[in-house]
């Protein structure tokens, strides 16, 4: 039984490649058969974002217009058995594929690998059409501000007309000291807004930017966000996983910036 | 000052969400804030030619989740209109 995910936001820059790399490692990484798909022609990024950027012989758009076999243009990530990775092309637009074509392929691919995992590119247009054309489910990425917010309710609005039924959401980039502020909206907020079930809370963390720099997905490992991500996996594949508890890790903080506050007369919040 | 601040100020975290509450509801539906009004006025227009509503206090609203188990996939509108006296005779006096 394999899986269509795909990942998409709306808006851009609020981590879908991120999510997909880290998701498709993940799951490869629990012993699954993966293949992540970056369907964003013309802008494609997740090749880099995997370290896989020097590998890349045939991509999505040769597939589809038959200038080579499906095989030979997946990218074998050698760290974990079973991951793969279909670029995307960099030289051409998002006419060049079709949602027929889209289906046509995962329908191909469905037979070999346990998850496929969709990059959506930005955007509603043609280029959001094939990524959900052959999709089962999907995770909606949203960073808890405005933007990203309105965009992710349009997204939503819009797979369920495309009668994709099963769409989960995930919180990404939460800077947990401005949500106790009060100066960021809490996950609380954002998926009353969204209505929508949750599926992961990922904060803010610059080890995301590290691990992009190095080409290395950060699942699995002890940073907050690996965590965070490890937990997406986790429950992905519909095993309960509790939230990570940012507060406790705060607690810790506070008590040690309460004493400096109370020396400034300041108030706690 | 910083506990007047607290009192004064609604944080910008509550304020992104009362915003966006708002913001959706008009997304949702393809319709403007202005046309939310419109709707809200005429419905209260209609309903006070059989009772004595509290217009000032009504509300209307388009939600999209309620509706999915019910009726598929369709929007729906709420309307919260309290009423304070059912019995108008004076409205219903000139209709008849």
């Amino acid at each position: 039984m394999s899986e269509v995910i795909v990942i998409t936001s709306g808006k851009g820059g609020v981590g879908k490649t991120t999510t997909t790399a880290n998701l498709g490692t993940g799951l490869a990484a629990m012993g699954k058969k993966v293949v992540m798909i970056d369907t964003d022609i013309g802008l494609r990024n997740l090749d880099v974002v995997m370290g896989l950027e020097n590998r890349i012989v045939y991509n999505l758009v040769d597939v589809v217009e038959g200038k080579c076999r499906i095989k030979q243009a997946l990218i074998k990530d050698k760290r974990y058995p079973g991951l793969y990775l279909m670029p995307s092309a960099q030289t051409r637009d998002k006419s060049a594929v079709n949602p027929a074509q889209m289906v046509k392929m995962i329908g191909s691919l469905r037979e070999q690998f346990d998850y496929i995992i969709l990059d959506c590119p930005a955007g509603i247009e043609q280029g959001f059409q094939n990524a959900i054309a052959g999709a089962d489910r999907a995770l909606v990425i949203t960073t808890p501000e405005v933007s990203s917010i309105r965009d992710a309710d349009r997204i939503i609005g819009l797979l369920s007309a495309n009668e994709i039924e099963r769409v989960d959401l995930v919180v990404n980039k939460l800077k947990i000291d401005m949500v106790r502020r009060g100066d960021m909206m809490s996950v609380g907020d954002v998926s009353d807004i969204l209505a929508i079930p949750l599926i992961g809370i990922v904060p803010d963390d610059e080890n995301v930017v590290i691990a992009a720099n190095q080409g290395e997905p950060l699942v699995g490992n002890g940073t907050l966000a690996g965590r965070a991500y490890k937990n997406i996996c986790c429950r992905v594949l519909g095993q309960e996983t509790p939230f990570l508890n940012f507060e406790r890790r705060i607690s810790i903080w506070t008590k040690v910036t309460g004493i400096f506050h109370r020396s400034q007369g300041g108030v706690r919040v | 000052m910083r506990i007047l601040h607290i009192f004064h100020k609604k944080s910008s975290g509550k304020l992104a969400k009362d915003r966006l509450k708002i913001l959706l509801i008009s997304d949702r539906i393809n319709c403007s804030p202005e046309m939310m009004d419109m709707i809200k006025t005429d419905i209260a227009k209609v309903i006070s030619k059989y009772m004595k509503i509290d217009a000032k206090s009504m509300e209307i609203q388009i939600t999209k989740e309620a509706a999915r188990g019910r009726m598929g996939k369709s929007p729906m509108l709420y309307a919260n209109i309290p009423i304070l006296d059912l019995h108008h005779e004076t409205n219903r006096s000139t209709l008849c």
